[in-house]
Formats: C-alpha cells, sequence, structure tokens
C-alpha cells in the first residue's frame, strides 16, 4: 500500500471540504420542511408550525396534475427520440473513423455547451419564421436536441469498452447484422442505453429555460414552478410541489450511478 | 471495429458464404458489404436532426441580427444593416454586458476557491465507500432541480428567512444590516441585492466545477506532493508549485461551464436579484415584451463570442483533456 493513501487528511481540507458539502446539501434539506409549515403567507423560519394538510392540498388540484402529465409525455417522447438518434451518432462515431467526426461529437455537444437561452430564442425565432405554432410537438423538439447529448455521452463510453472483435465474431460463427445487434451488441450496451434514457429524462422533467420559449401557453411542470417563483400565489402548494421533484429526481439519478459505477466513465458526470 | 480494415476482406467472405435469403438477410448483407452506406445510414437521422434542427435556427437566429427595427412603426426590416449592433453597444447595453461578464468572473472565482477543498478531499483521501459517498454527494445536487434549487435558496435569503434568524441567533445582525447597506452589493434584504444573486449562481454552478478539478488532481501522483515536501518546501510552497499548477486544467475546464452558465442565466436574476438587468434577462425582454428580435439577436452573439474565446484559450491551457 502506498503511503499517501493512508495519510488522513488535514484538518483544514476536512473542515472546508464538509462544510463545502454541507452548503450543497442544506438548503435542498430545507425545502422539506418548508413542506410542512403552516405558515402561508410567506417564508417564516422557523415555521410556526407542522401539518400535512398540503399534501391533501396539492393532490386535488388539477393543475399540478396537468403540468406534471404534460412534463412527463414531453420528457418520455424526448427521450425516446434521444434514445435512438444517440446511440446511432454514437454508434457511428465510436466504431468508424471518418471525415468530420471530431465536427459531429462537437455538434451534439454544442446544444448544451451553449447557454440555454440561445438554444431557446433560436428555436422560437425559427418557429415564427416558419410559422409553426407551439404545440406539445414544439417542446418535444427543444428538449430532444439537448437530450441527444447526455444518450451520447453514455453510448460512446460504453462503446470504447466492447470490443468489436466481438462483434466480428458474432458475424463469422453465422448471424446477421440484426441477430448481432439483438444479441450480441444490445445486451453490451443495454444498461449503458438505461442510464443514458434516465439522465435525459430527468434532464427533460427539468427543464425550463428552452421550454419558457417553445411552450406557448402550455405549463410543463417547470414553468408551472417558475410562474410561482414570479409572482408567488401558493406557497404551501409550491413547497410540496418542491419536495416531490427532489425525491422524483432522486431515484433515476441514484439508478443511473448504480447501473454505471462499474465502468470508466460514470452516467452524468458531464450534465 | 474498423469496418475499413474488415471491408477488403468482405468480397472474399461474400464468395465463400452463400446469400441469406429474405429481405432482412439482403438488407443485412449489403450494409456489411457496404460500410458507408450503414455509416451514412446511422448518421443520417442525428445529423439530420441536429443540422437542420439545430444549427438551422442558430443560424436564423444569427442572421435576424443583422437585420434592424424600425423605431416609429415596430416592424423589423429585413435590410442587411449593422445598425443593430450600433444599439447594442450603447452605454445602456453595455452596462449590462459589463455587469454579466464580472458577475460570471466573480462566480466562476469564488466556485473555484468553495470546490477546490471538496475537490482534493475526494481526490486524495476519499476511498471506498467514503469515495462513493462524495461522488454521489456533488450528483445528486448537479441534477436536482434547478428551479427547486432556485426556491430553496429564495426560502433562505428572503427577509424573514433562515439566513436572518442564524445572524441574529449569532448576534450578528449587526453585520448582515451593515453588509446590505452597502452601496452596489446590497439591498432591501439578501434575496433583491446582488449578494443574493451571486451566492444562488455560485450554489448552482458549484457541481460543475467541482468534477472537473476532481478528475484532474486524481491524476497527481501522490508521490510528487511527497517529493516536494522530502525537498523542504512547506504546504503552502507545495500547494503553490506542484499541486496547482497540476490542477489547473481542471479548474479552467469547471470554468467554461460555470462562465458560460452564469452569461446565459435569465432566470436567478429575475428571482432573487435587483432590478438591473442581465445579458439573459436584456434577450428575454427584448424578444418579448420589447419584441425587438434583432436587438435580442445581437445580444446573443456576446456570449457566443465570449464563449468562443474563452474556448480558444482553455483549448490551449490543455482544458479539454481535463473535461
Amino acid at each position: 500500500m502506498r503511503s499517501d493513501r493512508s495519510q488522513s487528511a488535514p484538518l483544514g481540507i476536512k473542515i472546508a471540504a464538509a462544510v463545502g458539502l454541507a452548503f450543497l446539501h442544506l438548503p435542498i434539506l430545507l425545502i422539506f420542511v418548508y413542506a410542512f409549515t403552516t405558515e402561508e403567507k410567506s417564508y417564516q423560519w422557523p415555521p410556526p408550525g407542522l401539518t400535512t394538510q398540503w399534501f391533501a392540498a396539492t393532490w386535488a388540484r388539477p393543475d399540478v396534475w396537468q403540468a406534471l402529465g404534460l412534463s412527463v409525455q414531453v420528457a418520455a417522447i424526448s427521450t425516446a427520440i434521444a434514445l435512438v438518434l444517440g446511440t446511432l451518432c454514437a454508434a457511428a462515431v465510436s466504431q468508424t473513423r471518418f471525415f468530420g467526426r471530431e465536427a459531429i461529437s462537437l455538434l451534439v455537444i454544442l446544444p448544451i455547451a451553449l447557454p440555454g437561452i440561445i438554444t431557446g430564442i433560436a428555436l422560437r425565432s425559427a418557429f415564427s419564421l416558419a410559422e409553426i405554432p407551439f404545440s406539445f410537438w414544439t417542446i418535444v423538439l427543444g428538449h430532444a436536441t439537448f437530450c441527444v447529448v447526455v444518450v451520447y455521452n453514455n453510448a460512446v463510453a460504453r462503446f470504447r469498452r466492447t470490443s468489436g472483435s466481438l462483434i466480428e465474431a458474432s458475424m463469422d460463427l453465422g448471424a446477421d447484422g440484426f441477430q448481432t445487434f439483438r444479441h450480441v451488441i444490445l445486451p453490451n450496451i443495454g444498461t449503458a442505453l438505461l442510464a443514458g434514457g434516465m439522465l435525459a429524462f430527468a434532464l427533460s422533467f427539468d427543464e425550463v429555460i428552452v421550454t419558457t420559449f417553445t411552450a406557448g401557453q402550455q405549463q410543463t411542470l417547470p414553468i408551472w414552478m417558475l410562474e410561482e417563483l414570479v409572482r408567488p400565489r401558493q406557497r404551501p402548494v409550491t413547497n410540496v410541489v418542491a419536495m416531490v421533484v427532489v425525491l422524483a429526481t432522486l431515484l433515476p439519478i441514484l439508478a443511473a450511478y448504480y447501473l454505471t459505477r462499474e465502468g470508466d466513465q460514470i452516467a452524468g458526470a458531464g450534465k | 471495429m474498423s469496418v475499413q480494415a474488415v471491408s477488403g476482406a468482405s468480397d472474399v467472405a461474400a464468395a465463400i458464404l452463400p446469400r441469406r435469403g429474405g429481405f432482412a438477410g439482403a438488407l443485412s448483407d449489403l450494409l456489411w458489404r457496404k460500410p458507408g452506406l450503414l455509416l451514412f445510414l446511422m448518421l443520417a437521422p442525428p445529423l439530420l436532426w441536429l443540422g437542420v434542427v439545430y444549427i438551422g435556427s442558430l443560424i436564423a437566429l444569427l442572421a435576424q441580427s443583422f437585420f434592424s427595427i424600425d423605431e416609429f412603426s415596430g416592424l423589423i426590416s429585413r435590410e442587411l444593416t449593422l445598425k443593430t449592433y450600433g444599439d447594442l453597444f450603447q452605454p445602456a447595453n453595455l452596462d449590462i454586458i459589463v455587469r454579466t461578464v464580472t458577475m460570471a468572473a466573480l462566480v466562476t472565482l469564488a466556485s473555484a476557491v468553495v470546490a477546490f477543498p471538496i475537490a482534493y478531499y475526494a481526490a486524495r483521501y476519499a476511498r471506498g465507500k467514503w469515495k462513493a459517498l462524495f461522488y454521489l454527494g456533488v450528483m445528486l445536487p448537479l441534477w436536482s432541480s434547478y428551479l427547486v434549487k432556485v426556491y430553496a435558496w429564495k426560502l433562505i435569503l428572503a427577509k424573514e428567512g433562515i439566513l436572518t434568524w442564524v445572524f441574529a441567533k449569532l448576534h450578528l445582525s449587526w453585520l448582515l444590516d451593515g453588509w446590505l447597506s452597502l452601496p452596489v452589493v446590497g439591498g432591501n434584504s439578501l434575496s433583491v441585492s446582488f449578494t443574493g444573486t451571486f451566492i444562488v449562481f455560485v450554489y448552482v454552478w458549484l457541481p460543475f466545477m467541482i468534477l472537473p478539478i476532481q478528475a484532474a488532481l486524481e491524476r497527481v501522483p501522490g508521490n510528487l506532493v511527497e517529493a516536494s515536501s522530502d525537498l523542504g518546501a512547506s504546504p503552502g510552497q507545495t500547494f503553490r508549485n506542484v499541486l496547482f499548477p497540476l490542477a489547473l486544467p481542471g479548474i479552467v475546464a469547471g470554468s467554461i461551464f460555470t462562465f458560460s452558465l452564469t452569461l446565459g442565466d435569465y432566470i436567478i436574476p429575475q428571482i432573487i436579484g435587483t432590478s438591473r438587468l442581465f445579458i439573459g434577462q436584456a434577450v428575454y425582454a427584448q424578444q418579448g415584451t420589447a419584441g425587438n428580435i434583432p436587438l435580442a439577436a445581437a445580444f446573443t452573439v456576446v456570449p457566443i463570442v465570449i464563449m468562443g474565446f474563452y474556448l480558444w484559450g482553455a483549448k490551449r491551457m490543455g482544458a479539454f483533456n481535463a473535461l
């Protein structure tokens, strides 16, 4: 064992790291407390009392359910599109060498490398130039564009670890291209795709910047929250929704982590 | 697999193996014999989507920055002109640009300072279970809902919120009030001051800084640090002369995110901050209420140009290898 492994950290570093991690987590935990507060009109701390009535109140709100439904539908369809496009692109880039290969990886990354507002306004002005009215599909169009990169990153990392000779062996043993894809390639990249898909879903489910430009009058859950943030009307309901959103994004992230932790690159390392 | 290497051999294979029956078999054979066609079929859908939908929209947007708006009718005239760029450099708009870039620079510096110890501990001391815990400890806030995070800070920074309460309990209210009475950084309460905007920006982008620094530090062999102290360097000297230069590409890689994301954000300064605009808000206001798409487009060129130079500089420093 190398000596530097057994050393323990200087106290200063320990404290700074602990404070940093606390800074990252305490604000999110605070949401959980506020979901139970009896205070309706302000963000008063400490909460004057605790209650669970806001959960029932939120449950009975049709607008929250509608926004949630739209978000889930958009995220599901965008993820499906991103899975197909991202996997195709990753397969092409990692399995072959061709002119312009670098440019293609740049093209895939660009939608999240540039600030979201640029993607959003570009799409919006393109819709208005082409006279496309806002609809469910304009939201999906925007979301799928930036979800491709998450699937792509995960799939590329896995393809790099999958040996090409496996595919050749399958072909040598008489399988055709589709059989090889079904029985050799898919089982190999399956968990990477699942992880990428879950991250894409989480990314789309949470997206607000691009969505404000492509949604028109429709409300996804993040847009509903944004309205409440700008003009607070239903503070207790917002608290409960925020808490549910935290819990709902927690699970896919943990699942994606456990699916890919054996790998050389862990899902989501570059959001 | 290298398709090119195999393509020469496939002629031979075709002579030995019988053709497969059926449409799927024939298609499969065709794709195996013509890897170029397979490549084309694989690349066409993603390239059509990204190339047409995304790049097309971007070009359409940038083209509109060369149009101008008629000040009297409010209509957009589709003649190429540099007038909109002239408007962009009016003092009021320059103020917005300077304010945003300053904020982005400060946020980047602060995130680097806060991120370094976390990344350093995770890379050098955390092992096994702790390592996984640290990793998830950074990943969970990174992937948590952006709006929920901003909302949490609205709760924290509110005048009646927890931070005011903590300061009061510690008998430090005078410190908070003193800070809030300062001219530029202060305000009525933290949630309507630049200080608040700054804290929230640092909070929201911090994980983007931690991960690349950690990746860079993990590549520093531990015995380099030991050698440095064996040769008589103090911990401070080791940090300055050994660790920091080796971590720098990671810091620059992280700063690409913190800088770019701060430049383009319009939601955080709208919810937590003063009424003075940032670039993102200016874009949003120009395209929305003002209906001045050309000026909004010209505004978006600013972050694109800044990030272009930034990426160019970062590439020269080798930051891309640390991504």
